[in-house]
């Protein structure tokens, strides 16, 4: 039982991380309805300054934030030189999509280029204590980034359910010909919407660097874990990609510590229950169905 | 002076040609149609009023130049455009696509106009929580008109409304925005074809045939004109 719980704990920890950049990829998905492939190196590549900052002597709680305000400028500007003259997502998703992949190899070699390729060192945002629960011993910085996800989560959905602006965010994702229409500047909403997710990127890419080290691949292997999360959870569902990105997490954890056929392949239980949920709910467990009649 | 004055508007897609020089004007509170039959490029001219596309030759609003200006800064000037198959915002709630509507208003009494929307259209009231793109075409004609509205504006754009609905629904729609043109004072201008019902509604006409004006007049003269007639009443 402490064994399972072990596992268990360590999957949430792992979990947060996942949720956190589907978050991410949820807020650019809502604002243009579009995956961003590049989320991953964003967060990376703010993670960076991060630790840029926290190496010129700052405390690493204000390097975050100083990573997270440069990830907001990085964001828009990608959004005003990279996406934007490529043309509506609405029109050319494709297009779009293949720039975000473009842009993923662009931050991975300039992280390359600025940074070198030495491995980084970042410290625990939560210190290296530990607390027992159930007769388990969970270290502070797991609870530290389910508090901090929870946040999160708390402040978007603040955001995009009682703000003007996250109005307009909903409203340009669904319909953007209608809203400028209406009076919204779209290009100036757009850009926030990339600014918001570059800048949550940093806090991801925060509590991933310290299990490993930073390198500017630190992000791959957990955007593909987002994409499994946001995919089970519901694309444009904030609620969603947490849900998702902590089921994930312990699953690929904990399963295969119990299921010797899942041992070299720690990700397949996951996309298993991905399958189930795209079979019975392609939506996702709290995507929205998309419903119009003309 | 007229409060829309439009002067030698051409517009198009690309390298097609659609609008060859168009000069109207609407007056404030007034109701102008402008009838033509598809594809004479009614649609094509209200977009380029409303700067979703490109055009040139002048458009004035109180006499100031506005010529391609974008959509948003065309509606903060007074001007909302209710697009071709209604513009729904099929993902955010009734409620929500009204609250959109007042996008450029201070937040002070938009609950006060939506309240007054539901009044005038009841079936946007009962639907208010359900997703926009959910209701049936009469239904989300009502909304874009009543979103349209609620940037309070002097000037709203129209666009075939009749498009895709019962002759019934067309109808109500018509007397609904005709009572709005009187208690509001609001000016609209409508593209239509269908000229029985537009003839109604408003009291002067254009008529828009490959591009180009061929006939203007009061709605009254337009209706006894022979070729109208013939053209778009069926007798």
């Amino acid at each position: 039982m402490t064994e399972f719980l072990r596992f268990f704990f360590i999957g949430l920890g792992n979990g947060a991380i996942y949720a956190m950049l589907g978050l991410g990829l949820v807020v650019i998905y809502r604002s243009t309805g579009l995956l961003n492939f590049a989320q991953g190196e964003m967060a990376m590549f703010t993670t960076f300054i991060v630790w840029m900052l926290a190496d010129a002597g700052l405390p690493l709680w204000l390097a975050l934030l100083g990573g997270m305000a440069a990830g907001f400028v990085i964001g828009a500007i990608v959004h005003q030189v990279i996406v934007r003259p490529v043309g509506d997502p609405q029109q050319k998703p494709l297009a779009v999509v293949i720039v975000t992949i473009g842009m993923f190899l662009g931050f991975n070699a300039l992280a390359k280029l600025f940074w070198g390729s030495d491995d980084k060192t970042l410290l625990n945002l939560f210190g290296r204590s530990s607390v027992s629960i159930l007769g388990t011993d969970v270290a502070w910085q797991k609870l530290g980034a389910l508090a901090v996800l929870g946040i999160e989560a708390l402040v978007f959905w603040l955001l995009f359910q009682r703000t003007k602006v996250g109005l307009a965010m909903r409203s340009v994702a669904s319909n953007p010909e209608s809203s400028a229409l209406c009076g919204i500047p779209v290009t100036r909403i757009l850009m926030i919407g990339w600014g918001l997710a570059a800048a949550i990127g940093a806090i991801a890419g925060t509590f991933t660097a310290p299990i490993g080290a930073l390198s500017s691949n630190l992000m791959q292997l957990p955007l593909i874990y987002a994409f499994a999360a946001i995919t089970l959870g519901g694309f444009d569902s904030f609620i969603g990609a947490i849900v998702g990105g902590l089921l994930v997490g312990v699953l690929t954890d904990v399963v295969p510590r119990y299921v010797s056929i899942f041992e070299k392949m720690s990700l397949a239980p996951a996309f298993l229950l991905i399958l189930v949920v795209l079979l019975v709910r392609p939506e996702g467990i709290f995507g929205q169905k998309k419903v119009s009649r003309v | 002076m007229a409060l829309l004055e439009v002067n030698g508007l051409t517009a198009g897609y690309g390298i097609v040609h659609v609008l060859f020089g168009l000069d109207f004007t609407v007056d404030a509170g007034e109701a102008v149609v402008i009838l033509g039959a598809n594809g004479s490029g009614k649609t094509t001219t209200l977009r380029a009023v409303s700067g979703m596309i490109a055009s040139s030759g002048e458009v004035l609003l109180d006499g100031k130049r506005v010529t391609n200006q974008r959509p948003d800064q065309l509606l903060r000037a007074g001007v909302a455009h209710v697009p071709q198959g209604r513009g729904t915002i099929v993902d955010l709630t009734v409620e929500e696509n009204l609250r959109i509507g007042a996008y450029t208003r201070s937040p002070g009494d938009v609950a006060a106009d939506i309240a007054r929307w539901y009044d005038v259209f009841p079936r946007l009231a009962e639907r208010k929580d359900q997703a926009a793109g959910s209701m049936s075409g009469g239904e989300q004609q009502m909304l874009a008109i009543a979103r349209a509205f609620m940037s309070r504006p002097r000037l709203v754009l129209l666009d075939e409304p009749s498009l895709g609905l019962a002759p019934i629904v067309t109808r109500e729609v018509f007397d609904r925005v005709g009572q709005l043109v009187n208690e509001t004072g609001t000016a609209v201008l409508l593209v239509e074809q269908n000229a029985n019902l537009a003839l109604h509604f408003a009291s002067r006409a254009y008529v828009l045939e490959a591009g180009r004006i061929v006939k203007s007049g009061s709605s009254a003269e337009l209706e006894g004109d022979e070729s109208i007639r013939k053209a778009y009443l069926g007798s």
